[in-house]
């Protein structure tokens, strides 16, 4: 979307320059003009006495310039106000591709507050676009997508980063549909082609089974949804200035309305995606009470407890549990694999987690291939083992404390 | 209430094989099916249809074949099929399928637009908010429940990572939808019998008006460069001796590791 005057009908009467909220009208020769500076806020277009301003949609081209996009661009999501960790991993990948391509960082922040900022600022981001209007405290995909888009519009960055969450995933979809260019969801690494300066975005593909390195090299932004957990922090700088430029949400609404927040309650964290260590159960547990054990050991270490499919679909436990092609994928640092025999579809599921311990009866379950450490036997022995040793270490812990 | 529902044909994964030497997929051989997720796509659309009445219209891009999975979805109940077939399709990225499938949307008129979360073989969940984009429509992603649901107004809910969202919207909306909003039904045997002798509407770029310059591989922003077998672990290691012995290895390495 864009505001256009009409040369033909304007008369240069410079009535809209007042309406203006920007600055972002001139008058040139008699007859106005939109500059950079608009927020396409439609405010000028009531002004106009000769209804000289109009909106366009201009059609986006195929062929751009890449010369004239500049600069890496990471979206913060943020839940009740608070950055979500993926937006710091996003900085360190980010901060890595900006200082190859020798260009700037910069994140956009919806919905919370300037000590937020500064925080993205202090892990790496030389600028932040923040809006704090109360639209955007709640996510609703329409008016994150139609703030994003416009920015991108005015400021043409080169790459534009976000996590692949249930927020970026739903959203930024939208973002690369309107700006006509390529979206690679979940990647797992990004790395510059330096003669060309693409970016070449490498993700699972066929349930995790084969790699693939996806180009976008006639389109701008080049635009990716990064796994969560899977990219490095970079180094958080207390004193590292950077710039806050905020920005106004005019003319934007939002039709979809979040009504309720609800958090399930648990004992334990079912928030899988986050968690460093998950300890997960399937079909060997043989009944719903395995979990109790399970629940048992992630409560002492913890960790969050998830389960296959087959366990999901047993009853055992619910389905915001299951890690899998058809549930959850996650890679936590530790992932235990209880009674899962490791079928294909629960292996692209958690992989790529840094350590796999995996308990079975079954010495020929293809778990074990994955497994950074493999054990064969009952795990109503070797986990009630576990925890009692655990538990022996943090006494005599307590004791050499004290 | 017209209903669309948007399906992909996919290889059936739990029945895919990997060649240990290649780690690459063995595809040949290997059975079509609708892609899971959606299945709950068209039982949504069924229960809207017998909650408030309406008509619910599956259509699916894809090779000639893929019209078996239409059929597949007309045993279950819906109404019509398309089929959106052309060679210049091929090669369509998430941009240009999302493009194809709107202009067939437009083409065939809905108030409520329903995808599965996501397709199973390319997972990018990218394809129900791009057309709803196109479309100028908002759309509603991984819902697990519709609460409420009248000629012009939804209710639904949306999962998150820790729970869900209560969402409401104006008709029309597009909706993705996840495995725990409900139960896909058996085909009945006067379904199969109907969808058999049912005539599935095929349509070419043309028929829909598309942009030769939106569709298939021209149309397409991403390029897949090159693929390749993920790194295999090398790190593996089986924990040997008494269960006791076991775990004394085990926490003596992720010591070492740090993680303990």
């Amino acid at each position: 979307m864009y505001v256009i005057v009409n040369i033909e009908k304007c008369t240069g009467c410079e009535e809209c320059l007042s309406s203006c909220p920007f600055d972002a009208i001139d008058i040139k020769e008699g007859k106005a003009f939109i500059n950079e500076n608009c927020q396409v806020c439609m405010a000028c277009l009531s002004a106009c006495p000769e209804d000289a301003i109009i909106e366009t949609e201009k059609e986006e081209t195929a062929e751009i310039d890449a010369q004239e996009f500049k600069g890496v661009w990471i979206f913060a999501e943020q839940r009740e106000g608070k950055v979500a960790s993926v937006a710091y991993e996003l900085l360190g990948a980010g901060r890595r591709l900006s200082d190859e391509l020798a260009t700037e960082l910069s994140a956009v922040l919806f919905g919370a507050s300037e000590s937020e900022a500064q925080e993205l600022i202090k892990w790496g981001a030389d600028r932040v676009y923040l809006s704090v209007d109360p639209l955007f405290e709640k996510f609703n995909d329409e008016p994150y997508s139609k703030l994003l888009i416009r920015l991108i519009k005015q400021y043409q960055p080169e790459i534009v980063l976000a996590g692949a969450t249930p927020i970026g995933r739903s959203f930024i979809p939208r973002v690369a549909a309107k700006l006509r260019t390529g979206l690679t969801a979940d990647c797992t690494s990004l790395e510059i082609d330096k003669e060309t300066r693409n970016l070449l975005q490498i993700r699972p593909a066929f349930g995790g089974n084969i790699m693939a390195t996806i180009l976008c090299p006639n389109n701008r932004p080049q635009m990716a949804t990064v796994r969560p957990r899977v990219m490095k922090r970079g180094q958080y700088n207390e004193n590292r200035a950077g710039e806050i430029i905020p920005i106004k949400a005019y003319g934007i609404s939002s039709r979809t309305k979040v009504l309720e927040t609800v958090k399930e309650i648990s004992d334990i964290l079912v928030n899988l995606q986050e968690a460093d260590i998950i300890i997960s159960g399937g079909r060997g547990l043989s009944s719903p009470h395995g979990f109790k054990l399970l629940e048992e050991l992630a409560g002492l270490i913890g960790g969050a407890v998830g389960s296959s499919r087959a366990a999901v679909d047993e009853g055992w436990i619910s389905y915001s549990h299951q890690v899998g092609q058809t549930g959850k994928t996650v890679c936590p640092k530790i992932y235990f694999a209880c009674g899962i025999s490791g079928a294909v579809q629960h292996l692209v599921g958690m992989q790529s987690s840094d350590i796999i311990i995996a308990i079975n009866k079954n010495p020929e379950a293809p778990i074990f291939n994955v497994a950074t450490f493999g054990i064969v036997g009952d795990l109503y022995e070797i986990i009630p083992l576990l925890i009692k040793k655990i538990k022996e270490m943090r006494e005599i812990g307590k004791t050499a404390n004290g | 209430m017209n209903i669309v529902v948007c399906i992909k044909q996919v290889p059936d994964t739990a029945e895919v094989k990997i060649n240990p030497e290649t780690n690459t997929l063995i595809r040949e051989g290997v059975p079509s099916i609708i892609n899971p997720f959606d299945m709950h796509a068209i039982e949504a659309g069924l229960q809207i249809r017998e909650k408030i009445g309406g008509k619910v219209t599956v259509i699916t891009m894809g090779p000639p074949q893929a019209e078996t999975a239409l059929r597949d979805a007309l045993s279950m109940g819906a109404d019509d099929a398309v089929l959106l077939t052309d060679r210049a399709f091929a090669g369509s990225d998430t941009w240009a399928t999302s493009y194809t499938l709107s202009k067939a949307v437009k083409k065939i008129g809905a108030d409520i637009i329903i995808c599965g979360k996501q397709a199973i073989d390319g997972d990018t969940a990218q394809v129900g908010p791009e057309m709803a984009e196109f479309l100028d429509i908002p759309h509603i992603s991984y819902i697990r429940n519709i609460e409420e649901i009248r000629a012009d107004y939804i209710r639904v809910q949306r999962l998150m990572e820790s729970g869900y969202d209560i969402v409401e919207s104006p008709i029309p909306v597009l909706l993705t939808v996840v495995k725990e909003i409900n139960e896909p039904r058996l085909p009945s045997l006067k379904g199969k019998m109907a969808a058999k002798k049912a005539v599935i509407k095929k349509w070419t770029s043309s028929d829909i008006g598309a942009d030769a310059d939106k569709i298939g591989l021209k149309g397409s922003p991403t390029q897949v460069k090159n693929i390749f077998a993920p790194e295999a672990k090398t790190d593996r290691k089986m924990l040997e001796g008494s269960p006791e012995e076991q775990i004394d290895t085990l926490i003596q390495e992720l010591r070492q590791l740090k993680c303990m």
